[in-house]
């Protein structure tokens, strides 16, 4: 570090010259640095060398029983990516990362639109709504994903006995004849109960980012539409919604990370099943790397997250930007 | 950052006073309609949870009963046997042990950290947190393969002093942002009287900044801790004896006996530590929204 410029934050008043000397007495260029040390040195030891380990993993041959690259001879090129490419459950696993981030995001934020206006508006029993429609989000994500296990279960499903109440699965019904709706033992079932289960988890955030969007609009801007006479849809589609969209962006960003990332949903859900057509990088990864014991090969199809992953941090950062500048 | 966060809530329509929410009742009754089904799309997995955990075998095991009705009266059965015969209790005691050491480690880090990129750093303060925050949004899944590699390294695998270590690699970027905008809150003259007093720099922080940020600082507590208690990818990775595991993988991996599933006792362990989880979580939720806008709603 070459002699950082301190400067006085930004609200702070102008220091006269004379409390300027003082200030430097106190050595704000050795305390600055000093009480920002410790965070620095836990994330370049435990995020940063990590990252950088995962690059050389995935060069490597690993293994759990042999974790270290001891000479020049561990690294074995582009082996391990070309194994992976070549392996037909990797391909499947990237285009079902892809699909399933993608359509639950759609989803997203058409729902979070439609759950922000609810949520903006003023009704009896708000508070209960508002904790229960968090609930997806505040509770820790592999016990919620268990309840969903469980209201799919092959058996004894709710959704099931619901449907055979209503006349639509059972014998003689459009889905029978069949007495259940195996959710997570037929390929197009599982994979959107999978998506559904991406929806009911990522919704809560993006609707609450937006609803402090929509607070924020400011207020005589909505009534000039009003006196203009603009319908409330009008008001909605030409007025508000633009205003929301770097708001709405800054939402699906996390979401989509949260998605694309994942392995918790898959996991507990189907363990990539029923044969691996829910199976998503992170799972793939956590199969080949930790229980397979190759972490060579699990370094490497993780690897496969970080062009997303940065395609969104710098969208992320320029966002980030545009709203200081303006 | 608060205010707008406060305004969300106590969002009143009469004080908008926009013709528009002068509702029908048509759209009154679309309103509610809506709240209804997104309420219960959210809540229902965990609706069934607590109603599967009181019902007994004979009850639940026969897909001809209603699963919304006890056919049988409830019980608290499924309770006495996941608190007698499972490590529940072990899982619950490991959990608050890490979070409690993980809590402490965040804010010892993270309070300096906050202070000097919002107070001695200026400009340039304000890039770098936004940096730091950016580390959050590194994904577990891309390093527990690497971590696992270091964890072995210094001797940690199969421990829960593992989870202690890595667990502050996602709360201390998190919450030195949200601490920036409580430290961007305190106005910059109570310290410079306090320093004016004759105090040194780190005696005025001490005395002036700290206590007026206890919110502040208190929030970072509740996040670091149910952050931890959300996590599932590095515990899943790290530990495999019962005797470490923390609930989220203790529960999915060792109530679950190959094709033996003990549903009941399984969903009583799993809403007895969700609930409190979320309404603890639900108190903090508008300043943890206020953070992760990235100040793009900046009241």
């Amino acid at each position: 570090m070459t002699a950082p410029v301190y400067a006085a934050p930004a609200n702070a008043p102008v220091e006269p010259a004379t409390k300027q000397g003082r200030f430097l007495l106190e050595r704000e260029g050795v305390l600055g640095p000093l009480l920002l040390l410790p965070a620095v040195v836990y994330i370049l030891a435990l995020v940063g060398f990590p990252l950088i380990l995962a690059v050389l993993y995935a060069f490597s041959d690993v293994t759990v029983g042999s974790p270290h690259i001891t000479s020049t001879k561990d690294f074995v090129g582009l082996a391990n990516f070309r194994v992976i490419l070549n392996d037909p459950v990797f391909r499947e696993a990237l285009r079902n990362t892809i699909v399933f981030t993608v359509v639950s995001q759609v989803i997203v934020v058409v729902l979070a639109t439609i759950l922000g206006l609810v949520l903006a508006e003023d009704f009896k029993g708000k508070r209960l709504v508002r904790f229960l429609i968090l609930l997806p989000w505040t509770t820790p994500i592999a016990l919620s994903v268990l309840g969903w296990f469980w209201m799919l279960d092959s058996v004894y499903s709710p959704i099931d006995y619901v449907m055979r109440e209503v006349g639509l699965l059972g014998p003689h019904t459009p889905f029978g004849p069949a007495r259940n709706m195996y959710w997570l033992g037929k390929t197009n079932l599982a994979q959107a109960s999978v998506i559904a289960v991406h929806v009911w988890r990522t919704l809560p955030l993006a609707t609450v980012i937006l609803l402090a969007g929509l607070s924020s609009i400011p207020k005589d801007i909505v009534e000039a539409a009003n006196m203009d006479g603009a319908s409330y849809w009008r008001t909605l589609f030409k007025v508000k919604l633009p205003l929301l969209t770097p708001i709405m962006s800054v939402a699906i960003l996390f979401s989509i990370i949260f998605t694309f990332t994942d392995l918790s949903v898959s996991l507990v859900l189907t363990r990539g099943g029923p044969v691996n057509d829910t199976q998503v990088i992170a799972t793939w990864a956590y199969f080949k790397g930790i229980q397979g014991g190759n972490l060579a090969q699990g370094a490497a199809i993780a690897l496969f997250m970080v062009p997303v992953l940065v395609v969104i941090a710098v969208l992320m950062l320029r966002l980030a930007r545009r709203t200081e500048t303006t | 950052m608060v205010t707008t966060a406060d305004r969300t809530m106590a969002h009143l329509p009469d004080e908008d006073s926009g013709k528009y929410r002068v509702m029908t009742i048509g759209a009154r009754v679309v309103l509610y309609l809506l709240a209804l089904l997104f309420a219960a799309f959210a809540a229902i997995p965990f609706i069934w949870m607590i109603i599967t955990s009181f019902k007994t075998d004979q009850d639940l095991y026969n897909p001809n009963h209603s699963p919304f009705e006890f056919t049988t009266p409830p019980t608290l059965h499924n309770y006495t046997l996941l608190f007698t015969s499972t490590h529940y209790l072990t899982f619950i005691a490991n959990t608050l042990i890490v979070a409690l050491l993980v809590v402490v480690i965040t804010v010892a880090a993270v309070v300096p950290a906050a202070y000097s990129l919002t107070r001695l750093a200026g400009r340039w303060g304000e890039n770098l947190g936004i940096l730091i925050f950016l580390v959050y949004l590194v994904p577990p899944t891309l390093l527990f393969i690497p971590l696992t590699g270091v964890i072995a390294d210094i001797n940690l695998q199969n421990s829960w002093w593992s989870l202690v270590l890595v667990y502050p690699t996602f709360t201390i970027p998190f919450c030195t942002w949200l601490m920036m905008g409580f430290f961007k809150s305190v106005p910059w003259e109570i310290e410079e009287q306090a320093m004016i007093d004759g105090y040194t720099r780190l005696g005025a922080i001490w005395r002036t900044v700290i206590p007026i940020s206890i919110p502040g600082i208190l929030t970072i507590v509740i996040f670091s801790f149910t952050l931890t208690m959300h996590e599932f990818v590095y515990a899943l990775a790290f530990v495999q004896s019962s005797s470490q595991k923390t609930v989220s993988v203790g529960v999915f991996t060792e109530l679950i006996r190959g094709d033996v599933y003990f549903w009941q006792s399984l969903m009583a362990a799993a809403a007895l530590v969700a609930l409190p989880v979320a309404l603890l979580y639900n108190f903090f939720l508008d300043r943890f929204i206020a953070g992760f806008t990235l100040g793009a709603v900046k009241g």
